[in-house]
C-alpha cells in the first residue's frame, strides 16, 4: 500500500484498519534452523529504512535480515523451491500465476515451486488480498526476488568453478557452464550454504516479449486435490476434541440482549455457553447437540427502529455525513457545469439507484480456533490474515505474536471476506471451552451478519451539443462509493462528487468496488444521450473518447461481436458498455431477448474485450473474464437484498437468486495483450460493463429505460 | 427414537452413531472424515452436499440419516480408483473447470449421474440437470465443456 488515494487508485475502503505495526524480523540463525539451510533471498518494501545496521559481508550477502519485507523465497538442499507471500488463494488462481511468475525469472519448473500463502507465522505481513494488487504489487516483487535469486545461484557456481558467472546459464532448475558440460542443480549449489540475501537494486526483469512460462497457461496447481475433494477448506477441517460453535444472533440489526436464561443449556454435558457483553455463543461435541443447546437458551433483547428497504433512497440523501480517509468524499471539478448546461443543445437529468448485494461465496464464513498456553491459532477463510491478526488482538488484548492465522485455500471470497467475525467468535469459544472449536456460519449467517456491497443513489446532468460532444457533465454519487467515478469522456465542465452517508446495513468492499455501480449510471446515461442526439451508441462514445486503450477494446469487443453488421432479431436488442478501473480497461457488448407480453428477460450473448497490459496467465484470465461476467449478470438482473425493521428478508438461496445454468449467455472473451505494459490485475474490472451493456440492450429491445440495479429483479414490466 | 449405527459408504460398511434426524452431511463429514462432499447452504439449493444414494443425486444437508441406511452411499471420495481419476475429474482439470473449486465435488457427483442417464448430452440436458448446482466464481461454460469431455473420454 503506498498511500494513494486518488479515487483511480482507491484501494479498498470501509473495513481497512490502519495495517497492524508488525514487521518480519527474523534472527538470521533462527531463520536457517527453521528452514534449515540453504539460500534465501528477501523482498525489502520500497520506502523502508531497509535494513540500518546491516552491512554487506565479506561474501556480499546481508548479514542482519532485513525489515519490512514483502515476500521471500527460499531454496533448499533438497531442491525445494518455497515462497513466502502473505496472499491468500481463493479461487482467483493466484497460487499458480505467482509460481509462474518465480518459475519464469528463476527459470525453474513450476512443479519445484511451493507456495507458502497467507500464515501469519510464516508469511510476511501483507495489507490483504484485495484491490486487483496481486499480479502489479505481489507478482513484481516475486519475480524481483527469484531474479536476484538466479543471480545468487549463477554468482555461487562461478565461485564454485573458478569462472565468470557471465559464462554460465540459468535453466530448469539448474546452472549449466555450457562449455564444459558442467551443470549443478539449484539443491546442489544450496547444500551447505546459509546465506540470506536482500533484493535492493532494480534487477531487470525478463521483458514480457522474452517470456517462457509466464504469458503461456499452466494447469491449476493443487488442482487434483480439488476434483478428488481432498483439498481441506476452513469448514473441513479437525483437531482432537474439537467441539463445534453456533453463536446466538439477534433477532434484528442494533438489538441488544436485556436477559439471558441459559440454565437449561448448562444442565447438558460436555456443553460451553459463553456470555460475554452482546456475545453469546455456545460450544457442544457435535454440530447438532450445538443447534439443540443454542435453541434452549432464553433470550430477552430490546429492538430499535431500523431503516427499510423502502424507504432507503431518500435515507441516503438526508444522511450524508463527513467521513475522513479512504472511504472520505470527493469533490473533483473542473470549468463550469452550469455555463457547460447553458451551451448544450440537449440536456439529461436523471437518477440511477444500485441495491445491496451479498457476495454469497459458496464456502461459508468459517473458522476453527485453538488455544496454547496462552497463544491462539485461528484457520479461518479470510482475504486479510494479518487484519484479523488485529481483530483477534484487540478482541482478546493480545500481543500479536501470541496470534497466529492461517488461512487455507478459499472456496470463494469476492472482496466480502475482509473482516473475520466468526474468527473472533470461534476463538471466544475455545478459550471458554478450553478445547479447540469450529465455527461454520450458516448460510442464513452469511446472508445477514456479514456485509454488504453498498446500495447508493447516483444523479447525473449532462449536456450535449449538436454534433454530440460532451458539454458538461455533473455526477452526484450517494454513498455507494468513488471508486470509477470520474469519467473518461472528454468534457471540460465537470463536477463529479462522492457523499459518502450512514448505511442502515453493514457494507463494504465487493468486486470492483463502486465501479460497477458508477458505471451503470455512466454507461447508461451515455446511452441515453446517443438517443437524444440520433446517434449511434458505438459512434456517440467515440466521439467523447480519446483514451487509446479504452477505444482499442471498444474496437476490439465491438468487431467480435458484430455492432454494426450483425442484424437484429424481433425482440432482440444490443447493448455496451465500456470503462476502465484498477489498471484494466473493458468493453462489454450484450444481446438481449426481452419479451414485453411475458415480462421475460433473457441475455442471450456477451462479447467483452480486456486489456490488463501484459497477460500472465492467459486460460486463468480467461476463468476470471468469464465468471465476472456471469457473477455481474446477477447483480444487473436480480440480485438484491431486501430487509425491513432490521432484519433481512430474503437470507436464502431460495429467495435470493444467484445466476445459474439457465442463465448463462454464450460468452465471448477477447484478451488484448500488451506485452510492452505493465501486468495490472484483472480478477475484478472486467465485472464493469454488463450491467450497462445489459440495461442497454433492454432499451434498444423495447425502448424501456431502466435506472436501477438489478435492472428486472421481477421481469420487465409491461 | 433408535440411532442408526451403520451406513454403507463407497462400497464400505461404516459403523456410525447418529441420531436418525440428523443429515446425511453431517455424519459423512464429521463421523467419517469424508470433507470432500460440502457444505454450502442447508437448504438443498446449491448442490455442493450432493451425493449418490442407489445412483440417484441427492441432497445430502437435508436427508436425514435414517433414509440413507441400508442403501448405497457414493461420494466423491470413491471417484477417483487405484490413483486414477475419474474421466469427469480429469475432464475438470482439462477444461480448468474450477476456481476456487468449492462447488466442484457436487458438480462432479451430480454429472456423474447426468452422465448415466445420458452418455452424450446435449448443451440443454446439462443445464436442466446441472441448474441445482450453483458455482459463484461463473465457471458454468467450462463445466458444460468438461461434461462433454468426460462424456468421449468414458465413449472411447
Amino acid at each position: 500500500m503506498n498511500g494513494e488515494t486518488g479515487p483511480q487508485t482507491e484501494p479498498e475502503r470501509y473495513e481497512l484498519d490502519s495495517p497492524p505495526a508488525y514487521h518480519f524480523e527474523p534472527d538470521r540463525r533462527d531463520f536457517f534452523r527453521i528452514v534449515g539451510g540453504g539460500i534465501a533471498v528477501f523482498l525489502v518494501l520500497r520506502g523502508e529504512s531497509a535494513y540500518p545496521q546491516a552491512r554487506e559481508s565479506t561474501s556480499g550477502f546481508f548479514e542482519p535480515l532485513p525489515k519490512n519485507v514483502g515476500a521471500w523465497l527460499h531454496i533448499g538442499a533438497d531442491d525445494q523451491i518455497t515462497v513466502y507471500t502473505g496472499k491468500a488463494e481463493m479461487g482467483q488462481n493466484i497460487r499458480t500465476s505467482l509460481t509462474q511468475a518465480v518459475a519464469e525469472e528463476l527459470r525453474a519448473p513450476v512443479g519445484s515451486i511451493r507456495l507458502v500463502m497467507a500464515d501469519t507465522e510464516l508469511t510476511p505481513f501483507d495489507m490483504g488480498t484485495f484491490g486487483s494488487r496481486t499480479t502489479p504489487q505481489m507478482g513484481t516483487q516475486l519475480r524481483k526476488v527469484a531474479s536476484v535469486a538466479r543471480d545468487v545461484l549463477t554468482r555461487l557456481a562461478a565461485q564454485r568453478w573458478n569462472t565468470d558467472a557471465s559464462v554460465l546459464v540459468a535453466e530448469n532448475g539448474r546452472i549449466n557452464y555450457p562449455n564444459t558440460g558442467r551443470t549443478l542443480t539449484y539443491g546442489e549449489l544450496a547444500r551447505g550454504e546459509t546465506l540470506a540475501k536482500a533484493v535492493v537494486e532494480e534487477d531487470p526483469l525478463t521483458p514480457a516479449s522474452n517470456w517462457t512460462v509466464l504469458g503461456k497457461s499452466v494447469p491449476k496447481i493443487y488442482g487434483p486435490e480439488f476434483v478428488t475433494g481432498r483439498h481441506k477448506y476452513t469448514p473441513d477441517l479437525s483437531l482432537p476434541g474439537m467441539l463445534f460453535g453456533k453463536v446466538l444472533r439477534a433477532p434484528s440489526f442494533g438489538a441488544t440482549l436485556t436477559s439471558l436464561d441459559a440454565s437449561e443449556a448448562k444442565k447438558l454435558p460436555d456443553v460451553v455457553v459463553v456470555h460475554d457483553g452482546d456475545f453469546v455463543g455456545v460450544a457442544a461435541p457435535s454440530e447438532p447437540e450445538a443447534v439443540r443447546v443454542l435453541a434452549l437458551l432464553k433470550a430477552q433483547w430490546k429492538t430499535v427502529p431500523q431503516i427499510s428497504d423502502s424507504e432507503l433512497f431518500a435515507y441516503f440523501k438526508s444522511h450524508t455525513e463527513e467521513r475522513e480517509g479512504w472511504d472520505g468524499g470527493l469533490n473533483h471539478e473542473s470549468g463550469s457545469v452550469e455555463s457547460g448546461l447553458s451551451l448544450a443543445e440537449r440536456q439529461l437529468h436523471q437518477t440511477y439507484t444500485v441495491a445491496y448485494i451479498a457476495h454469497a461465496p459458496l464456502e461459508p464464513r468459517a473458522a476453527l480456533a485453538r488455544w496454547k498456553d496462552g497463544n491462539v491459532t485461528v484457520w479461518t477463510g479470510t482475504q486479510r490474515p494479518f487484519g484479523v491478526q488485529g481483530e483477534l488482538a484487540q478482541a482478546f488484548h493480545l500481543p500479536l505474536q501470541r496470534i497466529r492465522v492461517i488461512v487455507p485455500d478459499t472456496g470463494g471470497a469476492f472482496g466480502g471476506k475482509h473482516t473475520s467475525r466468526e474468527a473472533v467468535e470461534a476463538a471466544r469459544l475455545a478459550r471458554a471451552a478450553n478445547r479447540p472449536v469450529k465455527l461454520v456460519w450458516t448460510r442464513e449467517e452469511e446472508f445477514t451478519w456479514a456485509y454488504f456491497r453498498p446500495a447508493g443513489l447516483i444523479e447525473v446532468s449532462s449536456g450535449v451539443s449538436k454534433d454530440g460532444k460532451l458539454t458538461a457533465w455533473a455526477f452526484e454519487n450517494y454513498n455507494s462509493g468513488p471508486s470509477g467515478i470520474l469519467t473518461p469522456y472528454d468534457v471540460s465542465n465537470r463536477r463529479i462528487r462522492f457523499h459518502p452517508c450512514k448505511s442502515p446495513l453493514l457494507q463494504g468492499s465487493y468486486r470492483c468496488l463502486a465501479a460497477t455501480a458508477n458505471h451503470f449510471a455512466r454507461e447508461s446515461h451515455m446511452d441515453d444521450l446517443a438517443r437524444l442526439t440520433r446517434l449511434d451508441p458505438l459512434e456517440f462514445r467515440r466521439r467523447n473518447l480519446k483514451n487509446e486503450r479504452l477505444l482499442a477494446v471498444l474496437d476490439a469487443a465491438t468487431k467480435a461481436f458484430g455492432w454494426e453488421k450483425t442484424e437484429k432479431r424481433p425482440g432482440h436488442g444490443f447493448g455496451l458498455g465500456c470503462g476502465t478501473e484498477k489498471g484494466g480497461y473493458v468493453a462489454t457488448c450484450a444481446e438481449v431477448a426481452a419479451d414485453r407480453t411475458n415480462g421475460r428477460v433473457k441475455v442471450m450473448r456477451v462479447v467483452v474485450a480486456f486489456d490488463c497490459g501484459a497477460i500472465v496467465d492467459p486460460d486463468g484470465l480467461r476463468n476470471q473474464v468469464y465468471g465476472a461476467q456471469m457473477m455481474g449478470l446477477g447483480g444487473a438482473l436480480f440480485e438484491a437484498i431486501k430487509f425491513a425493521d432490521g432484519r433481512i428478508l430474503n437470507g436464502a438461496f431460495t429467495a435470493y437468486r444467484v445466476p445459474r445454468f439457465s442463465d448463462m449467455p454464450e460468452i465471448q472473451v477477447v484478451l488484448v495483450d500488451r506485452k510492452n505494459l505493465p501486468s495490472a490485475g484483472a480478477g475484478e474490472s472486467p465485472i464493469m460493463g454488463i450491467a450497462p451493456a445489459v440495461r442497454n440492450a433492454i432499451l434498444d429491445a423495447t425502448g424501456v429505460h431502466l435506472y436501477s440495479m438489478p435492472l428486472v429483479p421481477n421481469g420487465l414490466k409491461a | 427414537m433408535t440411532s442408526v449405527t451403520e451406513l454403507e459408504v463407497n462400497g464400505e460398511r461404516r459403523k456410525i452413531d447418529a441420531d436418525p434426524q440428523t443429515s446425511l452431511l453431517t455424519v459423512l463429514r464429521d463421523q467419517l472424515g469424508l470433507t470432500g462432499t460440502k457444505f454450502g447452504c442447508g437448504e438443498a439449493e446449491c448442490g455442493a452436499c450432493t451425493v449418490l444414494l442407489n445412483g440417484q443425486p441427492q441432497r445430502s444437508c437435508i436427508m436425514p440419516v435414517s433414509l440413507a441406511a441400508g442403501k448405497q452411499i457414493t461420494t466423491i471420495e470413491s471417484f477417483e480408483k487405484d490413483g486414477h481419476l475419474h474421466p469427469l475429474q480429469q475432464a475438470f482439470l482439462d477444461e480448468q473447470a474450477l476456481q476456487c473449486g468449492y462447488c466442484t465435488s457436487g458438480m462432479i457427483v451430480t454429472a456423474s449421474a447426468l452422465l448415466r442417464h445420458h452418455p452424450d448430452p446435449t448443451d440443454e440436458e446439462i443445464i436442466r440437470y446441472m441448474e441445482g448446482n450453483i458455482c459463484r466464481c461463473g465457471t458454468h461454460h467450462r463445466i458444460i465443456a468438461a461434461i462433454h469431455r468426460a462424456s468421449r473420454l468414458i465413449a472411447s
